[in-house]
């Protein structure tokens, strides 16, 4: 800030220094890649070459991993196992979605309601999601079904809660404007309500959508027969290191473009509010 | 200016009647009985300190609370919640922040089911006359506070209630802004006549807007003093008569003021 107003002090235009500030974060970012890759990189070389700390089977270079993908991708392992998981992540997140916006509003939209769910709904939210994992399993045994009830399970307290809130907090005045200009309560909701929650909804939605590849790969170490988590743990049974850091950096890459995506429409949704247009 | 007001001679009918009507939350007072004509397409200003109850009652009369005990009765029919008839403009704007200008405007007209055209038609004659044309696709928070303001009265308007219910609608308004939307107020009302109640605590605003001023009293909020306004309009906030009524509702108010204690 202070180096901002000493600029435009010295005659600089407000513009160009935002265009300086935009092009040296973008520069400090790409930095922030290059130098991550870097010191692995130096690690995995020099611990290899020089020091021998430990068995260079334990750190592979980046282009290990690279080739590593590369073989994965021709054999067509990968493919298959990123299918695998994005297509339980997106059922049971859908199925969450579902779920978690209809009870949300319900219980948004009615004390009695929400006085009946709340308690329980605070009971098990404590509860990591993964410590219902191996019920799970028993219950929906090993195949499609249990993953998808899992994740579905997880991804539904956020979009719940968020949702609660965003429905009961819609600003009173609003709902009295849109009274006063005719509006039934059915127009409120659909009108009214449901566009103010819808900020909040969105976010519930966002979270539930990490937290939905977040527990798969558990779900999937446990067990499964294909899916990015099995990837990593098949390859720790075969000690194949470069693999597993494959398998994670694939679910990095995955998680970072849907996060991008989803903030895409989130911007295009609420382009009405100032700090969404950034 | 215009001196149609004056040289009616029929005596005007009664719009608003508010009838006993008195409101308590938890068994304290906070509006005691209320007996009060409004007439047709007057212009009344309720005026008073906060703690006073004029917020109250134009919720009454907007429909948004009931009052505890008596009635309020518009068109001699008993208000039952809100209705379309009647307009409300919030110190907050309260606008839609996910609707343009426009479409905040045209929110009347959707909500009683006119064909988009129309809608489209009304929303922008109104964004005309309160002088926004340009500015319809903007977002409210585009907009700056006499903007939002503008465009809250023309939503209120397009409605074509016969009522228009204000509270404290320049309040958080800079003091030109609020004078240049005061004039802009009276000019709407010549041309688009409702029967407008506007509360403010501001003495000179309530003299430069209204026919008749409703000064209230505090603990219990009540009706204190009911003064008409004789001066014509355009009005001059500087003229003798201007800062002698000024002089004399101050007095008044100052006394409720000082009921409340400390300042």
């Amino acid at each position: 800030m202070t180096a901002i107003t000493e600029q435009w002090a010295a005659g600089e235009s407000a513009e160009r220094v935002e265009n300086r500030e935009k092009r040296t974060a973008l520069l400090l970012r790409a930095a922030s890649l290059l130098l991550f890759f870097a010191i692995w990189y130096a690690v995995a070389i020099l611990n290899a070459k020089v020091f021998k700390f430990f068995n260079p089977l334990l750190l592979p270079s980046p282009h290990t991993v690279l080739f590593a993908g590369i073989e994965m991708v021709r054999t067509g392992e990968l493919q298959r196992d990123i299918l695998a998981s994005l297509s339980r992540v997106v059922q049971g997140f859908l199925l969450a979605a579902l779920v978690g916006v209809a009870v949300g509003t319900a219980v948004g939209r009615s004390r009695r309601l929400e006085y009946l769910v709340e308690p329980t709904v605070e009971l098990l939210r404590p509860i990591p999601p993964l410590a219902f994992l191996p019920m799970m399993v028993l219950w929906f045994g090993i195949g499609e079904t249990s993953k998808v009830a899992f994740i579905a399970y997880a991804a539904f307290f956020p979009i719940f809660t968020t949702t609660v809130e965003g429905i009961k907090y819609v600003d009173p005045v609003l709902i009295r404007a849109a009274a006063s200009l005719g509006a039934s309560e059915r127009d409120i909701f659909r009108y009214v309500v449901l566009p103010a929650a819808l900020p909040n909804i969105i976010t519930g939605l966002r979270i539930g959508f990490g937290l939905s590849f977040f527990v798969i790969v558990a779900a999937e170490f446990i067990a499964a027969d294909s899916g990015l988590g099995f990837l990593i743990n098949d390859a720790r049974t075969f000690f194949l290191v470069a693999n597993m850091l494959l398998g994670a950096a694939v679910i990095g890459a995955i998680g970072f473009i849907f996060n991008t995506l989803l903030r895409r429409l989130e911007a295009r949704l609420l382009r009405w509010r100032k700090d969404a247009r950034g | 200016m215009d001196g149609s007001m004056h040289t009616v001679s029929a005596p005007a009918r009664t719009k608003i009647r508010i009838a006993g009507a008195a409101k308590s939350y938890n068994g304290k007072v906070a509006l005691d009985r209320v007996d009060l004509q409004l007439a047709e397409n007057s212009f009344t200003c309720l005026l008073g300190p906060s703690g006073c109850g004029k917020s109250t009652l134009l919720n009454m009369i907007a429909g948004f609370v009931p009052p505890s005990t008596g009635q309020i009765l518009i068109d001699a029919e008993a208000v039952a919640g809100a209705s379309a008839d009647r307009g409300v403009v919030f110190q907050e704007y309260a606008l839609f922040p996910w609707r343009t200008a426009l479409a905040n405007v045209e929110f009347g007209p959707l909500m009683r089911r006119k064909p988009a055209a129309e809608r489209r038609a009304t929303a922008q004659h109104y964004l005309e006359l309160v002088g926004l044309a340009g500015h319809a696709a903007k977002f409210p928070s585009e907009l700056s506070g006499g903007m939002k303001q503008r465009v809250a009265i023309a939503r209120a308007l397009a409605n074509n209630p016969s009522v228009l219910l204000m509270d404290e609608p320049f309040g958080a308004l800079d003091a030109q802004t609020r004078e240049v939307l005061q004039e802009e107020l009276l000019r709407i009302w010549e041309q688009e006549r409702k029967t407008v109640v506007f509360v403010t605590h501001s003495i000179s605003e309530a003299i430069f807007l209204a026919d008749r001023i409703v000064v209230m009293a505090t603990q219990p909020g009540s009706i204190k003093d009911v003064i008409d306004v004789p001066l014509l309009h355009p009005r001059d906030r500087s003229g003798p008569d201007f800062v002698a009524m000024e002089r004399r509702i101050k007095q008044l108010v100052r006394e409720e003021v000082q009921k409340l204690g400390v300042m």
